[in-house]
């Protein structure tokens, strides 16, 4: 527990939708250590989408602790959430949430704009980084459109590295991407969290990508079904490699 | 987040839509360029027509005799009889003028040779020409000797000397006739063109008074005085000077009427000016609306922008933009978009009052004033119409805003 990043303790979080109220989730409790790699999995309604914008500091809980790097989100304000999801959050999106007509490092860059003590240059010297740690190095002044699917949200892993969070949270990541690229990306996601020690949460509803993290959480309902160690993490490395070569990559 | 990344930040969302945010500026260029061209237009109106009247001497008071009740019968203020000899030579001791000339005028026809033109002959003192501020083109003035002889000489205006000398000779020593009375021509006035109300200065002969009086209307009393001020800025004292000095001449008890009027320069000036000024304020108000029509436009594209752009602030959000940073990003947009406006507005504004001098040959000001009040409206337009947008977009919840469609 000592190098425990997240801690989420009998979560609830109701809403208020006319005059009934909708239990998103009914009292879930688990914790995440630095360095895991971890998939939240549940159909839909399960109660995983309220679960994320929890973990992202998006979303409040009703009742419930949830304490992300030693700081319980409860008693935060507005401004107080905004600057947590700044330092201590990346976010990956299943749409890639680019900026339309700005270069690859100019939307790395963004998140850092946000944050005062960063000059200019250590700005574009740790969007560089970001982007070389994505291979991305040759792709500095292409925007989004000039960029494929893979690519596209290549750079918004970057995005999401450049202020060293201590979570990549990711919201289907691979749902917008043919099986190839979907691996890629997953490749890419073992490797931060073997090489890096980055702390990953993914969020997804297939299985398979499930297959290449250390645990997964299954929700159902809003409450916790399963969570279990995947003792047989899968290699995506590997999985790429017995994919039949094809051209168009 | 500091102000500079943030007008980095709108900056570069202007250049993601370049044309949108020219066309967006079209409005406030507009307007910018239409206040600054039309105040022009009215100040430059109203200034020509302040020199027309200084032209005439700007410290000129005329003095001449009030319409007043006689017996029961209105009478014109020319044939009222009230200003003479003795009330000259009082103003003549005045503090604060420096010189005084009455003026009688007959209406007539000057007679060389076989030419002959119709003009009025105005009789005046030698110190008219001061008063008046109306230079000798050729030749020599009348003095005060030949009033005193009431001496038949004249001075010649320009449209005078055109009509009864059209061969181009030399008028002075001419001798000319108005009516049957021969005059001589010792002198020639420079031309002084049109006054602002339209009439011919030029067509005028001017002779001593005395000799006018005498010789042709046979009479007694002025129908003006003109007196001219020691200096611009004392023609109200002098003004309150003379009224003085004719109430004692004139022997009026206190509460009784003037028999006469006082008027300057200034206060013709002022009488005109006033007309020019409503123009002007019609104009800029005319302009102002473009400009105002201008910053719903502004309002108008943020708005669009905002919705548009809703993903974007969600994402912003996401990764860590407070609401005020959004605020201020909208916001700053719409200022940058507006002061660029307001630059371009102003150059645009400038080029037009130009083109307006050299094309339509109006005259125009560009007034200091107009410049900077029309870019802080255009600036304040900015912050005014662009907050409400700025303002929905801060309000925005990033988990709605990522997953608008």
């Amino acid at each position: 527990m000592a190098n425990s990043i997240l801690e989420i303790k009998d979560l609830k979080r109701e809403f208020i939708v006319g005059s009934e109220t909708v239990r998103a989730l009914k009292g879930v409790s688990f914790n995440i250590n630095a360095g895991e790699f971890v998939t939240i999995m549940g159909s839909s309604g399960s109660g995983k989408t309220t679960m994320l914008n929890i973990l992202g500091c998006l979303d409040k809980p009703t009742d419930g602790d949830y304490i992300l790097d030693g700081t319980n989100v409860k008693t935060l304000g507005k401004n107080e959430l905004a600057r947590l999801r700044n330092r201590k959050i990346g976010f990956v999106f299943q749409s890639y949430n680019l900026l339309p007509r700005t270069t690859a490092l100019e939307n790395v860059e963004l998140p850092l704009l946000y944050n005062s003590e960063i000059s200019a240059k250590d700005r574009y010297d740790r969007a560089k980084q970001a982007l070389e740690a994505v291979k991305l190095a040759d792709r500095f002044d292409h925007t989004p459109a000039q960029l494929s699917g893979g690519q596209q949200q290549r750079v918004a892993i970057a995005r999401a590295l450049v202020n060293e969070p201590v979570m990549i949270l990711a919201d289907e990541a691979t749902g917008n991407l043919d099986s190839r690229t979907s691996y890629e990306i997953m490749a890419l996601m073992q490797e931060l969290n073997q090489h890096k020690n980055m702390t990953i949460v993914f969020v997804t509803h297939e299985p398979d990508i499930a297959s290449f993290s250390a645990r997964t959480i299954m929700l159902r309902d809003g409450k916790l079904m399963s969570d279990t160690a995947n003792n047989n993490i899968r290699s995506a490395k590997d999985v790429l490699q017995s994919l039949p070569k094809t051209n168009d990559y | 987040m500091s102000i500079l990344n943030l007008i980095q930040i709108a900056l570069k969302a202007m250049q993601r839509n370049k044309l949108r945010a020219f066309l967006t500026m079209l409005g406030i260029i507009i307007g910018v360029g239409a206040v600054i061209a039309m105040v022009a237009i009215g100040q430059g109106s109203k200034k020509s027509i302040q020199d027309q009247i200084a032209g005439m001497g700007s410290n000129m008071i005329t003095i001449r005799p009030n319409s007043n009740v006689s017996g029961g019968v209105r009478l014109d203020a020319t044939s009222v009889q009230s200003l003479d000899a003795d009330d000259v030579k009082a103003l003549q001791r005045a503090q604060y003028l420096n010189a005084v000339s009455p003026a009688v005028t007959a209406r007539g026809q000057v007679i060389y040779s076989s030419n002959n033109w119709s003009t009025s002959l105005q009789g005046v003192s030698p110190e008219y020409l001061s008063i008046r501020d109306w230079p000798l083109k050729d030749g020599i003035s009348f003095t005060q000797k030949d009033v005193t002889s009431s001496a038949k000489v004249c001075l010649l205006g320009q449209t005078v000397i055109a009509n009864l000398f059209p061969n181009g000779d030399d008028p002075i020593g001419k001798i000319i006739r108005f009516k049957t009375i021969p005059l001589k021509v010792i002198g020639t006035l420079s031309g002084k063109g049109e006054n602002a109300f339209g009439q011919d200065q030029d067509d005028i002969v001017l002779a001593p008074y005395t000799t006018v009086m005498k010789r042709i209307t046979a009479t007694i009393y002025f129908q003006n005085i003109y007196a001219s001020a020691i200096d611009q800025n004392s023609t109200d004292l002098a003004s309150a000077e003379v009224s003085q000095i004719l109430r004692e001449s004139h022997k009026l008890k206190p509460g009784e009427d003037d028999d006469f009027a006082v008027r300057t320069q200034e206060e013709l000036i002022s009488t005109f000016s006033s007309t020019s000024q409503l123009l002007t304020v019609l104009l800029a108000v005319i302009a102002g609306i473009s400009l105002v029509v201008g910053g719903i436009g502004i309002m108008n594209i943020m708005y669009v922008s905002v919705t548009e752009r809703t993903r974007e602030i969600g994402l912003r959000m996401a990764i860590g933009a407070r609401g005020r940073d959004i605020l201020m990003q909208f916001l700053i947009e719409a200022v940058l978009i507006s002061i660029t406006g307001g630059l371009i507005g102003i150059a645009f504004g400038f080029i037009s009052t130009k083109l307006v001098t050299l094309f339509l040959k109006w005259p125009t000001l560009v007034t200091e004033s107009s410049v900077v009040i029309s870019f802080i409206v255009c600036v304040v337009t900015g912050v005014f119409f662009g907050y409400y947008p700025a303002q929905k977009a801060s309000m925005l919840d990033p988990i709605d805003a990522l997953r608008y469609e």
